[in-house]
């Protein structure tokens, strides 16, 4: 198919040598220095890279527009023949939502709260006169019937904020593809969605690029997500370009070390072992927050000494909550979590200090899990000082062989987490938690906002760690091949209820029940054919 | 029931629970009185029955709570007490109900806010829109600075530059606003202006300052910037997608702003010496003149809680949300 | 296992460092770069509290001493001339910086303290101590402040003390509001929840986790309460309600020499006179809000954009 289809058109969209600063901190930084991007018709170009890599700035460069605050410095962009660092803003106007068109991350913010679904759907088109109302109109509800949103003849009638969130990014693409523009810019469509529903929007965004031959910029940072839908992939870094290939090509030889390096977390994988040593039972437990309706329903989860146990589910799942229950944030309705034998009282303030200390937690961002006003030793020195009773040059001490066992050296002493890298950052929570001598460690989706190479990197540690130190781990995460590196034992979880729990070989292997298949079969994979072939399944 | 309507109800509820812990604060007050402010307000010649006949007039007699009940039902039809001026010592009284000194300065005190909000509103409306429209241009931040400046004045010293310049060095209107019942419509026009133009630059100044700070929130939504992106002209993108989501904010501003005007216009009444409700209380404050000065608060305090409940159901009927529910 | 991916240490991964500086550079890097409102508006409070700091030596005659000429014009013994019982008036506007200045800011410290106190409890609790702190204040802000203060004077007397504390309880139910909202995004924190679970203490969290990361804007905002009790303040004196005689006060000294604007066309320095006290309210509370704007600018920059 892709062969096929780069050789389709002409060029669409040719940028060259294009630079993009942003203005912060009362002075200009480069964002994008000095990309080419050669765009042809019809074709799909995945722009790939980690946050700061320029992706988002360089797509809606494309449109010859910046966010308030950037500004284009260098370069050129030829849209359609049509110089865009030339046109003034009304010739890019004329463009914009008829020629190109963008759709956003977060369609709940990028759809006006006042208006109907179809009223926004077809406004460009009517703006440019392009088609005659009724006209445009029953095109919109067959573009909405196209992207299989339900009740195409009277969905557009609804609000934005009377339809779910995978149902307004479907109505975006509508929008984007009313007036059937020659280029359509995607801007991590669908990172915001459960894996489920993203395979949906996915599905059906390739299928009506590809039925109107319409060229796209598709952005993300899911390496899996952007082999199912492009043609070319870009990749990005720090404002550079790394490498550019054909999908196939570079998904089977990466050039450069670094592309290299975005695959390997995918091939990090803990041999499993098995064990009946359970440190946490939780047994039979009920929760609701204040005021609201139950979410977790009869759970049970047993989590054996030294092992890894990995809570999976989507976006209300539950898994958070179980998290909160067993460090007391939460008290159950009923049920209770037992310590190696012993249950533990269900409010946090009538825990000990002791039964505190065994149970540490580790969260996903690590910006906001340290006091950006505390220095790494005072961050460190706390949980000495407050469970050991560790003073001055002994405190001192422990820090630095903690940070030594995190792979930090003691020039980090007496940095602010401000002057530290995500990696860094989430290698000093880790630190903070080994700092209580704990037995069990709660992982809350620790890997998920960080770049793919500090994701192995953390990982790697966690599992040295583990093996040093025999700690636990309750690895809450919604990443598959996180689970796969890590874990021993999976536990799905849907609804606020446990689907199973089991050796990994065992959960990650057929027979499945319905919804743990799904959420298997929803994560993309790098095989560009994966969507392609689970739709095919389906017919 | 539409859930607008239940919406609407549970605010008008809660601005009538706020409107009757207020009235308990206001008529708490006595309560602090010292214990002889009594004999203190007749005079110390006041005989003891006096007092007393006096404190039974008060029903200080009674329980409190008794006396709450009494108070806010006469005051429910119109009737504030009398007076503690015009009271005397030999125990005749001349005292006037407090309605009666209230109503026909009230009267005054809403002419000259009506003058000064029927200018100002439209006024500050224009300056904060076009303000954010033109963000950071010369424009705006000569504006801006200006504004800056005049919030920092107090109103009196505003109203004396004022008195200065268009009174006493260049007489064009009166420093003087001293009208009456038999002031003719015009005339009243005529020496409400000095008042009316100091109140008037006030309030300007903070709401055409909250209507730009309101618009440029509103202009940074993502669903703005979609617009824009989908090549909507400018002047397309104010009218369909910032106007119907602006109504909310826009309310409260002019709420909050008519609710300031209220108050300042306390200080321009007594430098201008106009007969209104301002005025009265400070006299009273000054005499300790209690059941007045409850009169007032009371009045201030319901125009203030009324003001914010409309801007609030303004917010709840422009909101698409409420308007149309899943 | 498998080793690090290809020249990976944690050590050298790639951060943006940003510049290591003390707080003073940090200071004298901004104070570099302020506009010239802000260097105005800091040379202007500098002057002030010059002058409230020594007032007794700058004054050229005492506070409340009197003269045997009222209403005296401009220059000769007397710079600005005397007021309406002969005090000179020059000496009482140095003084008056004293007073006002001193009474607004033990107000807004005051304020400052109940409301910041009780918003930091009423963020950390949440529940009931939040409920009914919240809907209290709420009740108290539902009566327009100089109107509530008025009332309050009238039951209480117009002593400095009560004027103080009536002011201070008022304002403080907006101190409360700000500090409350602040510091509710602060205990939302990871890191407030991490203390939480360590076990650390209510005391502990409010003064190392959270007092730390609200103040930016508190400070911010003491210098807009300052003003605004400035202002009040200096309002209740205009109305003869505030500081009493023979203090002296700029608010009474508008109020005491307003007839003399009359004149303006026969002496305008006599007409001058209450333009004086009034136009040192005007420049102070000036000054102070291009500070805060400026610095409200400063804290709350555009953030990083990719």
């Amino acid at each position: 198919m892709s062969t096929e289809r780069d050789k389709k058109g002409d060029i669409l969209l040719e940028m060259k040598d294009i630079r993009v600063e942003g203005f912060s901190d009362e002075r200009w930084h480069k964002i994008i220095k000095g990309i080419d991007l050669t765009l042809h018709r019809g074709q799909v170009m995945g722009l790939i890279g980690e946050s700061g890599a320029g992706k988002s700035t360089l797509g809606l460069a494309s449109m010859g527009f910046t966010k308030p605050g950037c500004k284009i410095t260098s370069g050129s962009i030829f849209f359609d023949g049509q110089d865009l660092i030339k046109a003034n803003d009304e010739e890019k106007r004329m463009l914009w939502g008829t020629k190109i068109a963008y759709v956003a991350q977060s369609a709940a913010a990028s759809f006006n709260p006042a208006h109907r679904l179809l009223d926004q759907t077809v406004e460009a088109s009517l703006n440019r006169n392009l088609q005659t109302k009724s006209v445009a109109e029953a095109d919109a509800r067959n573009l909405y019937e196209q992207l299989q949103l339900p009740d195409p003849n009277n969905i557009g009638d609804r609000y934005p904020h009377q339809v779910s969130g995978g149902q307004l990014q479907r109505m975006m693409t509508a929008m984007a593809m009313s007036p059937r523009p020659e280029l359509i810019i995607f801007d991590e469509p669908t990172t915001a969605l459960d894996v489920t529903t993203q395979v949906e929007v996915l599905v059906a965004m390739r299928n009506i690029v590809e039925k109107f031959n319409t060229a796209a910029l598709y952005i993300t940072h899911d390496l899996a997500v952007v082999a199912q839908m492009a043609d070319v992939i870009k990749v990005l870094r720090y404002g550079h370009e790394v490498e550019e290939a054909k999908t196939r090509e570079m998904l089977v030889s990466p050039k450069e070390d670094y592309t290299k390096s975005l695959w390997s977390v995918r091939s990090l994988e803990k041999p499993e072992s098995p064990s009946d040593d359970f440190v946490i039972s939780i047994n039979n437990v009920d929760a609701a927050y204040l005021g609201g309706s139950k979410v977790l329903h009869n759970v049970n989860i047993d989590i054996p000494r030294g092992r890894t146990v990995a809570v999976v589910g989507e976006s209300g799942s539950g898994k958070s909550t179980t998290a909160r229950v067993i460090t007391g944030l939460l008290q159950p309705i009923t049920g209770s979590v037992y310590f190696n034998g012993e249950a533990l009282p269900p409010a946090l303030k009538d825990r000990s200090k002791e039964q505190l200390r065994r149970v540490q937690m580790i969260y996903q961002s690590a910006d906001t899990a340290m006091n950006p006003r505390q220095t790494i030793s005072e961050i460190v020195g706390r949980p000495l000082e407050f469970y050991h009773s560790l003073y001055g040059t002994q405190k001192q001490e422990r820090i630095l062989e903690l940070l030594e066992m995190i792979e930090l050296d003691e020039s980090f002493y007496d940095r602010f987490p401000g002057e530290l890298s995500g990696g860094q950052k989430q290698r000093v929570c880790i630190a903070r938690a080994l700092a209580a001598d704990p037995e069990v460690i709660i992982c809350d989706e620790v890997t998920s906002a960080l770049d793919q190479i500090v994701q192995e990197g953390i990982l790697q540690l966690l599992l040295r760690l583990q093996q040093e130190f025999n700690i636990t781990y309750l690895f809450i995460t919604h990443d598959i091949a996180v689970v796969q590196a890590i874990s021993d034992e999976i536990v799905v979880m849907y609804q606020g209820a446990v689907v199973e729990q089991g050796l990994k070989s065992k959960i990650m292997s057929p027979p499945y029940p319905d919804y743990t298949k799904l959420l298997l079969k929803s994560v993309p994979e790098m095989d560009p054919n994966w969507l392609t072939n689970l739709v095919d399944k389906r017919d | 029931m539409h859930p607008i309507l239940i919406t609407i109800i549970q605010r008008l509820l809660l601005g009538l629970l706020t409107l009757f812990f207020v009235s308990i604060i206001i008529f708490s007050s006595i309560e602090f009185l010292p214990g002889d402010f009594t004999q203190a307000i007749l005079g110390q010649a006041a005989t003891e029955e006096t007092v007393a006949a006096f404190r039974r007039e008060l029903g200080l007699d009674q329980p409190a709570y008794i006396r709450y009940f009494d108070w806010i039902g006469a005051v429910l039809q119109g009737d504030f007490g009398s007076s503690f001026s015009g009271r005397n010592s030999s125990g005749v009284d001349r005292s006037r109900a407090v309605i009666d000194l209230v109503a026909p300065r009230l009267g005054n005190t809403l002419f000259l806010a009506g003058m000064a909000a029927i200018v100002s509103i439209p006024l500050s409306l224009i300056l904060g829109i076009t303000a954010a429209l033109y963000r950071n241009s010369i424009y705006d931040r000569s504006v801006n600075a200006l504004t800056l400046t005049t919030i920092s004045f107090p109103e009196f010293f505003l109203a004396y530059l004022l008195i200065l310049f268009f009174s006493s060095l260049w007489p064009v209107f009166p420093s003087l606003a001293n009208v009456n019942i038999d002031t003719s419509l015009g005339e009243r026009i005529y020496k409400c202006v000095l008042p009316a133009l100091t109140l008037t630059l006030v309030i300007v100044a903070h709401m055409m300052r909250m209507t730009r700070a309101a618009l440029i929130n509103l202009l940074a939504s993502p669903y703005i910037e979609m617009s824009q992106l989908k090549g909507i002209s400018k002047a397309k993108v104010i009218l369909r997608h910032a106007l119907p989501n602006a109504w909310a904010p826009i309310a409260t501003v002019i709420a909050f702003n008519l609710a300031y005007l209220v108050v300042g216009v306390v200080v321009v009444e007594v430098v201008f010496v106009y007969p209104g409700i301002g005025q009265l209380m400070v006299d009273s404050v000054t005499t300790r003149d209690i059941p007045v000065v409850q009169a007032c608060v009371l009045i201030f305090a319901t125009t203030y809680i009324l003001l914010n409940l409309t801007a609030d159901i303004i917010g709840i009927v422009t909101n698409p949300r409420l308007l149309h529910p899943k | 296992m498998k080793n690090h991916p290809i020249g990976y240490s944690a050590v050298a991964e790639v951060n943006r460092m940003r510049e290591r500086r003390s707080q003073w550079q940090i200071v004298k890097l901004e104070l570099s770069k302020a506009p010239y409102s802000a260097w105005f508006g800091i040379i202007v409070i500098l002057a002030y509290f010059f002058v409230a700091l020594f007032a007794p030596l700058l004054a050229p005659h005492g506070e409340a001493e009197i003269f045997t000429s009222s209403f005296a014009p401009w220059g000769g013994e007397h710079v600005f001339g005397t007021d309406q019982i002969g005090r000179d008036i020059f000496s009482r506007l140095i003084y008056g910086a004293r007073n006002t200045i001193g009474i607004a800011l033990a107000t807004t410290l005051v304020s400052f303290a109940i409301g910041g106190s009780l918003g930091l409890v009423a963020a950390i609790s949440g529940g009931w101590t939040d409920q009914i702190l919240s809907r209290l204040v709420d009740v108290l802000m539902a009566i327009p402040g100089l109107i509530f203060a008025l009332m309050l004077l009238t039951i209480f007397g117009s002593s400095i003390l009560s004027l103080i504390l009536i002011i201070a309880v008022l304002d403080s139910t907006r101190v409360f509001r700000l500090t409350r909202s602040v510091a509710i995004s602060v205990v939302v924190m990871d890191y407030v929840e991490a203390a939480k679970l360590r076990g650390e203490k209510l005391a502990w969290i409010m003064r190392r986790e959270i007092l730390p990361n609200i103040m930016p804007p508190l400070i911010a905002e003491f210098g807009l309460r300052f003003s605004f009790v400035f202002l009040t303040i200096a309002a209740l004196s205009f109305l003869g309600l505030g500081i009493q005689p023979p203090t002296a006060d700029w608010g009474s000294m508008v109020r005491d020499n307003a007839s003399m604007i009359q004149f303006a066309k026969y002496d305008l320095t006599a007409a001058l006179t209450p333009m004086l006290p009034a136009g040192a309210i005007a420049l102070l509370t000036v000054a102070v809000n291009f500070v805060v704007d400026w610095f409200l600018d400063k804290t709350s920059g555009i953030k990083d954009e990719h």
